[in-house]
Protein backbone atom coordinates (compact mmCIF):
# COMPACT_ATOMS: atom_id res chain seq x y z
CA UNK A 1 0.00 0.00 0.00
CA UNK A 2 1.58 3.09 -0.69
CA UNK A 3 0.25 6.20 1.58
CA UNK A 4 2.33 9.07 1.71
CA UNK A 5 1.04 12.86 4.00
CA UNK A 6 2.76 15.34 3.91
CA UNK A 7 3.17 17.17 6.71
CA UNK A 8 0.84 19.38 5.73
CA UNK A 9 -1.55 16.65 5.18
CA UNK A 10 -1.66 15.19 8.27
CA UNK A 11 -1.77 18.33 9.93
CA UNK A 12 -5.13 19.66 8.18
CA UNK A 13 -6.57 15.66 9.15
CA UNK A 14 -5.73 16.07 12.45
CA UNK A 15 -7.09 19.56 12.62
CA UNK A 16 -10.55 18.60 11.18
CA UNK A 17 -10.71 15.44 13.65
CA UNK A 18 -10.22 17.83 16.61
CA UNK A 19 -12.87 19.99 14.78
CA UNK A 20 -15.52 17.24 14.77
CA UNK A 21 -14.85 16.18 18.81
CA UNK A 22 -15.06 19.85 19.69
CA UNK A 23 -17.98 21.06 17.74
CA UNK A 24 -20.89 19.49 19.55
CA UNK A 25 -19.59 21.41 22.76
CA UNK A 26 -19.43 24.78 21.12
CA UNK A 27 -22.59 24.51 19.21
CA UNK A 28 -25.69 25.32 20.94
CA UNK A 29 -26.79 21.82 21.11
CA UNK A 30 -29.27 20.47 23.39
CA UNK A 31 -28.28 17.41 25.92
CA UNK A 32 -26.14 16.24 28.70
CA UNK A 33 -23.79 14.39 26.84
CA UNK A 34 -24.47 10.77 28.94
CA UNK A 35 -22.96 8.02 27.23
CA UNK A 36 -25.13 6.30 24.56
CA UNK A 37 -24.97 2.96 26.06
CA UNK A 38 -27.17 3.76 28.87
CA UNK A 39 -28.98 5.88 26.32
CA UNK A 40 -29.88 2.23 24.90
CA UNK A 41 -30.63 0.21 27.76
CA UNK A 42 -32.74 2.98 29.02
CA UNK A 43 -35.06 2.52 25.88
CA UNK A 44 -35.25 -1.21 26.09
CA UNK A 45 -36.39 -0.23 29.71
CA UNK A 46 -39.10 1.99 28.12
CA UNK A 47 -40.04 -0.23 25.60
CA UNK A 48 -39.98 -3.84 27.63
CA UNK A 49 -41.01 -2.33 30.96
CA UNK A 50 -41.48 -6.35 31.61
CA UNK A 51 -38.31 -7.11 31.09
CA UNK A 52 -35.60 -8.00 34.14
CA UNK A 53 -32.08 -7.92 33.71
CA UNK A 54 -31.53 -11.52 34.66
CA UNK A 55 -27.48 -10.86 35.45
CA UNK A 56 -25.47 -8.57 36.81
CA UNK A 57 -21.80 -7.58 36.74
CA UNK A 58 -19.96 -9.04 39.62
CA UNK A 59 -17.80 -6.71 39.79
CA UNK A 60 -18.64 -2.31 39.23
CA UNK A 61 -16.09 0.75 39.78
CA UNK A 62 -17.11 1.92 42.93
CA UNK A 63 -17.19 5.62 41.99
CA UNK A 64 -17.25 7.73 38.71
CA UNK A 65 -14.10 8.69 39.81
CA UNK A 66 -12.36 5.12 39.89
CA UNK A 67 -14.26 4.01 36.89
CA UNK A 68 -12.52 7.13 34.83
CA UNK A 69 -9.26 6.19 36.04
CA UNK A 70 -9.34 2.92 34.56
CA UNK A 71 -10.77 4.66 31.58
CA UNK A 72 -7.75 6.84 31.60
CA UNK A 73 -5.46 3.23 32.42
CA UNK A 74 -6.87 1.70 29.46
CA UNK A 75 -5.95 4.44 26.62
CA UNK A 76 -2.07 5.09 28.61
CA UNK A 77 -1.77 1.35 27.74
CA UNK A 78 -2.64 1.71 24.22
CA UNK A 79 -0.87 4.93 23.91
CA UNK A 80 2.12 3.50 25.21
CA UNK A 81 2.82 0.70 22.96
CA UNK A 82 1.40 2.88 19.94
CA UNK A 83 3.94 5.55 20.85
CA UNK A 84 6.45 2.51 21.11
CA UNK A 85 5.33 0.97 18.09
CA UNK A 86 5.46 4.41 15.82
CA UNK A 87 8.62 5.53 17.79
CA UNK A 88 10.47 2.48 16.54
CA UNK A 89 9.38 2.79 13.44
CA UNK A 90 10.83 6.46 12.90
CA UNK A 91 13.91 5.78 14.44
CA UNK A 92 14.57 2.75 12.29
CA UNK A 93 13.83 5.21 9.46
CA UNK A 94 16.58 7.59 10.38
CA UNK A 95 18.90 4.54 10.52
CA UNK A 96 18.31 3.27 7.41
CA UNK A 97 18.65 6.96 6.29
CA UNK A 98 22.00 7.41 8.22
CA UNK A 99 23.34 4.03 6.64
CA UNK A 100 22.98 5.48 3.34
CA UNK B 1 -21.93 -0.11 21.01
CA UNK B 2 -21.90 -1.85 24.40
CA UNK B 3 -24.89 -4.23 25.07
CA UNK B 4 -25.02 -3.87 28.97
CA UNK B 5 -24.26 -7.12 30.80
CA UNK B 6 -28.07 -8.70 31.62
CA UNK B 7 -29.33 -6.80 28.56
CA UNK B 8 -30.00 -9.62 26.24
CA UNK B 9 -32.42 -12.60 26.75
CA UNK B 10 -30.58 -15.80 27.55
CA UNK B 11 -31.63 -17.67 24.03
CA UNK B 12 -29.66 -14.40 22.43
CA UNK B 13 -26.90 -14.45 24.80
CA UNK B 14 -26.56 -17.67 23.82
CA UNK B 15 -27.24 -17.30 20.41
CA UNK B 16 -24.43 -14.03 19.77
CA UNK B 17 -21.66 -16.23 21.25
CA UNK B 18 -22.14 -19.36 19.56
CA UNK B 19 -22.16 -17.05 16.21
CA UNK B 20 -18.66 -15.40 17.32
CA UNK B 21 -17.18 -17.95 18.69
CA UNK B 22 -15.40 -19.63 15.45
CA UNK B 23 -14.36 -16.46 14.55
CA UNK B 24 -12.21 -15.59 17.32
CA UNK B 25 -11.25 -19.06 16.80
CA UNK B 26 -10.37 -18.73 13.63
CA UNK B 27 -8.74 -15.49 14.48
CA UNK B 28 -6.28 -16.41 17.26
CA UNK B 29 -4.74 -19.39 14.10
CA UNK B 30 -4.29 -16.58 12.07
CA UNK B 31 -2.55 -14.19 15.02
CA UNK B 32 -0.83 -16.95 15.35
CA UNK B 33 0.66 -17.52 11.97
CA UNK B 34 0.89 -13.63 11.42
CA UNK B 35 3.40 -13.82 14.50
CA UNK B 36 5.57 -17.49 13.61
CA UNK B 37 5.79 -16.73 9.96
CA UNK B 38 6.50 -13.01 9.85
CA UNK B 39 7.74 -11.87 13.51
CA UNK B 40 8.79 -8.27 11.82
CA UNK B 41 4.86 -8.01 11.78
CA UNK B 42 4.34 -7.99 15.40
CA UNK B 43 5.09 -4.87 16.51
CA UNK B 44 2.83 -3.45 13.71
CA UNK B 45 0.29 -5.75 14.96
CA UNK B 46 0.76 -4.29 18.21
CA UNK B 47 0.35 -0.83 17.31
CA UNK B 48 -3.11 -1.85 15.94
CA UNK B 49 -4.55 -3.56 19.04
CA UNK B 50 -3.29 -0.40 20.65
CA UNK B 51 -5.19 1.51 18.76
CA UNK B 52 -8.13 0.32 19.50
CA UNK B 53 -7.72 -0.33 23.05
CA UNK B 54 -7.12 3.96 23.14
CA UNK B 55 -10.09 4.50 20.86
CA UNK B 56 -12.67 2.44 22.74
CA UNK B 57 -11.47 4.23 25.71
CA UNK B 58 -12.20 7.51 24.72
CA UNK B 59 -15.95 8.73 25.03
CA UNK B 60 -16.10 11.82 22.80
CA UNK B 61 -19.00 14.33 22.17
CA UNK B 62 -21.48 14.17 19.24
CA UNK B 63 -24.06 16.52 17.56
CA UNK B 64 -27.09 14.69 18.85
CA UNK B 65 -25.78 15.41 22.68
CA UNK B 66 -24.88 12.49 23.29
CA UNK B 67 -21.10 10.62 24.07
CA UNK B 68 -20.01 7.50 22.11
CA UNK B 69 -16.43 6.24 21.55
CA UNK B 70 -15.14 5.33 18.35
CA UNK B 71 -13.93 1.54 17.88
CA UNK B 72 -10.87 1.63 16.07
CA UNK B 73 -11.05 -1.47 14.41
CA UNK B 74 -10.54 -0.50 10.80
CA UNK B 75 -7.01 0.18 11.32
CA UNK B 76 -5.96 -3.21 12.22
CA UNK B 77 -8.31 -4.61 10.22
CA UNK B 78 -6.77 -2.95 6.84
CA UNK B 79 -2.93 -3.96 7.78
CA UNK B 80 -3.85 -7.50 8.99
CA UNK B 81 -7.30 -8.55 7.22
CA UNK B 82 -10.59 -8.63 9.43
CA UNK B 83 -10.34 -12.13 11.53
CA UNK B 84 -7.58 -10.97 13.81
CA UNK B 85 -9.70 -8.12 15.19
CA UNK B 86 -11.94 -10.52 16.27
CA UNK B 87 -9.25 -11.27 19.19
CA UNK B 88 -8.05 -7.80 19.82
CA UNK B 89 -11.51 -6.96 19.77
CA UNK B 90 -12.50 -9.84 22.45
CA UNK B 91 -9.62 -8.90 24.50
CA UNK B 92 -10.71 -4.91 24.78
CA UNK B 93 -14.53 -6.13 25.41
CA UNK B 94 -13.17 -8.24 27.91
CA UNK B 95 -11.19 -5.59 29.50
CA UNK B 96 -14.14 -2.97 29.89
CA UNK B 97 -16.86 -5.98 30.57
CA UNK B 98 -14.60 -7.38 33.84
CA UNK B 99 -12.87 -3.92 35.08
CA UNK B 100 -15.29 -1.04 34.14
CA UNK B 101 -18.64 -2.91 34.21
CA UNK B 102 -19.31 -1.44 30.84
CA UNK B 103 -20.59 -4.24 28.38
CA UNK B 104 -20.60 -7.89 30.32
CA UNK B 105 -20.21 -11.45 29.88
CA UNK B 106 -23.16 -12.57 28.70
CA UNK B 107 -23.26 -9.82 25.93
CA UNK B 108 -19.77 -10.37 25.07
CA UNK B 109 -21.01 -12.39 22.03
CA UNK B 110 -23.15 -10.29 20.70
CA UNK B 111 -20.57 -7.04 21.32
CA UNK B 112 -17.48 -9.07 19.79
CA UNK B 113 -19.83 -9.39 16.94
CA UNK B 114 -20.80 -5.93 16.44
CA UNK B 115 -17.13 -5.05 17.05
CA UNK B 116 -14.73 -7.71 16.67
CA UNK B 117 -16.21 -9.19 13.76
CA UNK B 118 -18.65 -7.11 11.44
CA UNK B 119 -16.93 -3.99 11.89
CA UNK B 120 -13.57 -4.94 11.08
CA UNK B 121 -15.25 -7.18 8.01
CA UNK B 122 -17.05 -3.86 6.66
CA UNK B 123 -14.34 -1.80 6.98
CA UNK B 124 -11.98 -4.02 5.21
CA UNK B 125 -14.37 -5.18 2.35
CA UNK B 126 -15.15 -1.02 2.07
CA UNK B 127 -11.03 -1.04 1.70
CA UNK B 128 -10.33 -4.15 -0.66
CA UNK B 129 -13.15 -2.22 -3.10
CA UNK B 130 -12.59 1.43 -2.66
CA UNK B 131 -8.71 0.09 -3.46
CA UNK B 132 -9.83 -2.31 -6.68
CA UNK B 133 -12.31 0.95 -8.02
CA UNK B 134 -8.67 2.54 -7.56
CA UNK B 135 -9.15 5.39 -5.21
CA UNK B 136 -6.10 6.92 -3.46
CA UNK B 137 -4.97 4.99 -0.45
CA UNK B 138 -5.81 8.06 1.40
CA UNK B 139 -9.69 7.76 0.53
CA UNK B 140 -9.38 4.02 0.46
CA UNK B 141 -8.92 4.03 3.92
CA UNK B 142 -10.82 6.64 4.98
CA UNK B 143 -13.89 5.35 3.84
CA UNK B 144 -12.74 1.38 5.62
CA UNK B 145 -12.10 2.94 8.57
CA UNK B 146 -15.18 5.17 8.73
CA UNK B 147 -17.45 2.69 7.77
CA UNK B 148 -15.41 -0.46 9.95
CA UNK B 149 -16.84 2.37 12.76
CA UNK B 150 -20.22 2.85 11.76
CA UNK B 151 -20.96 -0.99 10.77
CA UNK B 152 -20.35 -1.56 14.33
CA UNK B 153 -23.12 0.63 15.62
CA UNK B 154 -25.67 -0.30 12.85
CA UNK B 155 -25.18 -4.27 13.84
CA UNK B 156 -25.60 -3.33 17.92
CA UNK B 157 -28.93 -2.04 16.48
CA UNK B 158 -30.01 -4.48 14.76
CA UNK B 159 -28.81 -7.08 17.64
CA UNK B 160 -31.11 -4.85 19.79
CA UNK B 161 -34.08 -4.43 17.56
CA UNK B 162 -33.93 -8.21 17.18
CA UNK B 163 -33.96 -9.18 20.93
CA UNK B 164 -36.65 -6.42 21.84
CA UNK B 165 -38.85 -5.71 18.89
CA UNK B 166 -41.29 -2.69 19.49
CA UNK B 167 -44.31 -3.54 20.49
CA UNK B 168 -46.37 -1.65 17.50
CA UNK B 169 -44.03 -1.30 15.04
CA UNK B 170 -42.03 -4.47 15.59
CA UNK B 171 -38.38 -4.89 14.61
CA UNK B 172 -37.96 -2.09 11.74
CA UNK B 173 -39.61 0.76 14.18
CA UNK B 174 -37.20 -1.18 17.05
CA UNK B 175 -34.32 -0.88 14.75
CA UNK B 176 -34.89 2.89 13.79
CA UNK B 177 -35.27 3.46 17.23
CA UNK B 178 -31.67 1.77 18.16
CA UNK B 179 -30.06 3.12 15.22
CA UNK B 180 -31.48 6.96 15.90
CA UNK B 181 -29.29 6.31 19.41
CA UNK B 182 -26.41 4.80 18.46
CA UNK B 183 -25.56 4.93 14.20
CA UNK B 184 -26.72 8.85 14.30
CA UNK B 185 -24.69 9.95 17.09
CA UNK B 186 -22.43 7.90 15.34
CA UNK B 187 -21.54 9.52 12.41
CA UNK B 188 -19.53 12.52 13.31
CA UNK B 189 -17.13 10.14 15.07
CA UNK B 190 -16.64 7.71 12.72
CA UNK B 191 -15.83 10.66 10.33
CA UNK B 192 -12.94 11.91 12.73
CA UNK B 193 -12.11 8.09 13.11
CA UNK B 194 -11.73 7.79 9.56
CA UNK B 195 -9.57 10.99 8.89
CA UNK B 196 -7.32 9.87 12.36
CA UNK B 197 -6.99 6.66 10.36
CA UNK B 198 -5.50 7.96 7.73
CA UNK B 199 -2.66 9.81 9.83
CA UNK B 200 -1.88 6.21 11.91
CA UNK B 201 -1.85 4.17 8.69
CA UNK B 202 0.66 6.99 6.79
CA UNK B 203 3.23 7.16 9.99
CA UNK B 204 3.14 3.04 10.24
CA UNK B 205 3.67 2.85 6.29
CA UNK B 206 6.64 5.37 6.15
CA UNK B 207 8.83 6.08 4.00
CA UNK B 208 11.79 3.89 3.62
CA UNK B 209 15.82 5.35 2.74
CA UNK B 210 15.31 7.36 0.03
CA UNK B 211 11.35 8.35 -0.16
CA UNK B 212 11.18 4.97 -1.22
CA UNK B 213 7.53 3.58 0.10
CA UNK B 214 7.92 0.85 2.05
CA UNK B 215 4.95 -1.80 2.32
CA UNK B 216 3.40 -1.67 5.61
CA UNK B 217 4.60 -4.94 7.46
CA UNK B 218 1.81 -7.76 7.21
CA UNK B 219 -0.40 -6.06 4.64
CA UNK B 220 -1.82 -8.77 2.11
Amino acid sequence: MDLVLSRRASGILLTLTAAIVVAPLILPIAGEFLGTDDAGSKAIEASHPGYERWTAPFWEPPSKEIESALFALQAAIGAGILGYALGRRHGSRRRDDADR
Amino acid sequence: MHIMEGFLPASHALGWTLVSAPFVVAGAVSLRRIVRDRPEARLTLAAAGAFTFILSALKLPSVTGSCSHPTGTGLGAIAFGPSVMAVIGTIVLLFQGLLLAHGGLTTLGANVFSMGIAGPWVGWAVWKAATAARLPATVAVFLGAALADLATYVVTSFELALAFPDPASGFVGAFVKFAGIFAVTQLPLAIAEGFLVVVVMAALVGRGAGGVVRPIEGVR
